[in-house]
């Protein structure tokens, strides 16, 4: 059964079997390299990691990719779902091919942050948290990111962009693709 | 005069590399160590007066010391959490000098007898991440980390990066613990302290990275000439960030009692702007805001309690007279909001309380009856939760609301915001900042 048919379609596929067989192995083989770090006998403390790697794979944490994680470190759902729910880094929803976190705290604000992310709102066509119609880009504001002297700043797949300005902002979300 | 330079002194070659930190004297504190006596390097760490520099300000000697003698494994954790709003200091030494890190990190493990540690740092900086994970690699390659470093049959030391998630809450210790063990970020009951009862019940050790990085110098300099650097019962020199509405904004490595009103006008050229400095945060979006009349003060952690603020994480955030101290007020406690964790009432239920009383006044929506709950909600909050985070919610809104108390009756009064559309002020121009590669002028 696909996701498609089931009830709660939104909440996407909820079974290890729903998943992708060719990601589940990709998550399978890198799921030694991550345990590698913590005592043997701490296996769950691989959680965020495996969950950020799980979000990698399949692009966003479905209850599925919840299970999956869960089920690999031996450690009951609720767990996974927990930390998958409580870190902002992870997401829980589909996102679009491209995530763009804007930070409009002081620093950043006080040089501009605030309006980038105005604007941004008006040229995409989103509010905060949003994916635009074609599914290219999702828009959130999110909390300091520790670029202070470098505002304003945001991250653009994780990757962070500092300094910005309106002109270098249309240029960075230009040349994605 | 040439002021000394602890942790900035290699940033501006922009040279990351084992090698390059290997060129300029790394590493010998390290063999220095592996010579001594344990105990004598944690001596020397206390008599060095080097105190926590992620923003509590605790004396790192002392605290090692709370180690109970007999229980092992014991284990290291370097908090490279860095979230406090307006604080960028740390990512530096990760970008730019990791080594100094490695270093300061392999030397106190030695004195502590530890033997696993593990950098956790902010989900965010995926660069810093990678500058580490490449350090760490040299380091194992040139056998600094791994089994019997130095020769030393009874010294191994395993270290890992370890990255968060998004979560400000996972910069408080008990909470980096449970993130470490891969859990959501809920803070821990002290006591039991982490040197306690720490990592999966062990005794742990928890460090700012910029309080690790100095254990080089102090090593190889001694504890008297770190001592000396400083001021009062604070040694060595300071990372401070500035940001915010000054010409210059960046890192500048300072001694540790510098004054924050030379380092505002002097260093940082004043502001932006040209207009007056209206409010300054000194130590991170959680310390109590000074106004610009009361800058003249020393930066040293106990100095600076003298003028009722504190200078927490090094983060200082400037704001001329063109900014609204509402907004910014509302800016702040939304972060608050955002972030507590949610484990205790008063603070998952006061601090968007908070937020939502700031944002209707700065609307001009407010009553002289919002203003008064204002006043009262954080003292509800205050001391009455199980981590921090309630206080440093508390805090900014108690002494933005008293020290600029007329401008939130101007809003209610006026029903509205003079200061124009968003309240952020004339200065919005993105600037280049004097932090990393050869852009850094430590002056």
């Amino acid at each position: 059964m696909s996701h498609h048919d089931h009830p709660n379609a939104e909440l996407g596929p909820l079974q290890i079997a729903e998943l992708p067989k060719d990601k589940v192995a990709r998550f399978d083989a890198a799921l030694p390299e991550i345990l590698k770090r913590y005592p043997a006998d701490h296996k769950e403390a691989a959680m965020l990691a495996a969950l950020r790697r799980a979000q990698e794979i399949f692009g966003w944490l479905s209850p599925a990719a919840q299970r999956l994680v869960a089920d690999r470190l031996g450690a009951p759902v609720t767990r996974a779902e927990e930390v998958a729910t409580f870190y902002v880094m992870y997401h829980t929803r589909p996102v679009g091919r491209h995530v763009v976190e804007v930070c409009t705290n002081v620093s950043c604000s006080l040089a501009g942050g605030y309006d980038i992310f105005e604007d941004l709102k008006r040229k995409l066509g989103v509010e905060n948290g949003g994916t635009t119609g074609d599914g290219r880009i999702t828009l959130r504001q999110v909390e300091c990111l520790g670029s202070c002297g470098t505002a304003p700043a945001m991250l653009v797949d994780e990757e962070m962009h500092e300094g910005l300005t309106s002109q270098s902002v249309a240029k960075i979300l230009g040349a994605l693709p | 005069m040439s002021e000394t330079l602890i942790l900035t002194k290699r940033w501006a070659k922009n040279d990351p590399s084992l090698a390059g930190y290997r060129a300029d004297g790394g590493y010998r504190s390290l063999d220095k160590a592996l010579g001594m006596a344990p105990a004598a390097i944690v001596d020397e760490v206390k008599a060095s007066n080097l105190r926590g520099r992620g923003g509590a300000g605790f004396p790192t000697g002392l605290k090692w010391t709370f180690l109970p003698k007999d229980i092992r494994p014991r284990y290291l954790c370097i908090n490279a959490d860095e979230s406090e709003p307006g604080t960028f200091k740390d990512r530096y030494i990760c970008e730019y000098d990791p080594h100094q890190l490695v270093e300061g990190i392999a030397i106190s493990c030695f004195a502590l007898d530890i033997h696993l540690a593990y950098i956790y740092i902010r989900g965010e900086f995926a660069k810093q991440a990678r500058s580490l994970e490449t350090a760490l690699t040299e380091a194992y390659e040139a056998g600094l980390l791994g089994p019997r470093i130095g020769g030393k049959a009874d010294f191994a030391l395993d270290v890992h990066v370890v990255r968060g998630a998004g979560a400000y809450i996972c910069g408080e210790e008990s909470a980096l613990m449970e993130s470490v063990e891969g859990k959501k970020g809920y803070p821990r009951f002290k006591p039991p302290f982490p040197a306690i009862v720490g990592l999966w019940g062990k005794p742990t050790i928890i460090n700012n990275v910029e309080t690790l990085a100095n254990v080089p110098w102090i090593i190889e300099n001694g504890a008297k000439a770190f001592s000396d650097l400083g001021a009062g019962k604070t040694g060595g020199t300071r990372l401070f960030g500035v940001s915010g509405n000054v010409k210059r904004p960046g890192v500048y490595e300072k001694p540790a009692g510098y004054n924050l009103k030379k380092l505002l006008l002097e260093d940082c050229g004043g502001t932006a702007s040209g207009r007056p400095i209206k409010a300054v945060i000194p130590g991170g979006s959680s310390s109590p805001v000074l106004k610009g009349d009361e800058i003249d003060v020393s930066l040293e952690p106990d100095a600076i309690k003298s003028a009722g603020t504190m200078s927490g994480s090094g983060g200082v955030i400037v704001m001329d007279d063109s900014v609204c101290m509402v907004r910014a007020l509302a800016r702040i406690a939304m972060f608050y909001a955002e972030e507590s964790c949610g484990q205790c009432t008063p603070c998952r239920q006061g601090t968007p309380w908070m937020w939502k009383v700031l944002e209707k006044i700065e609307r001009g929506e407010g009553t002289m009856a919002d203003l008064a709950l204002i006043e009262q909600l954080p003292g509800n909050i205050m001391g009455q939760t199980i981590c921090a985070l309630g206080d440093a919610a508390a805090m900014p809104v108690q002494s933005f609301v008293k020290k600029f108390r007329q401008e939130f009756v101007e809003h209610i009064e006026g029903h509205g915001c003079r200061h124009g559309e968003t309240g952020w002020g004339v200065s919005r121009s993105s600037r280049e900042a004097l932090v990393g590669g050869n852009r850094h002028t430590p002056r």
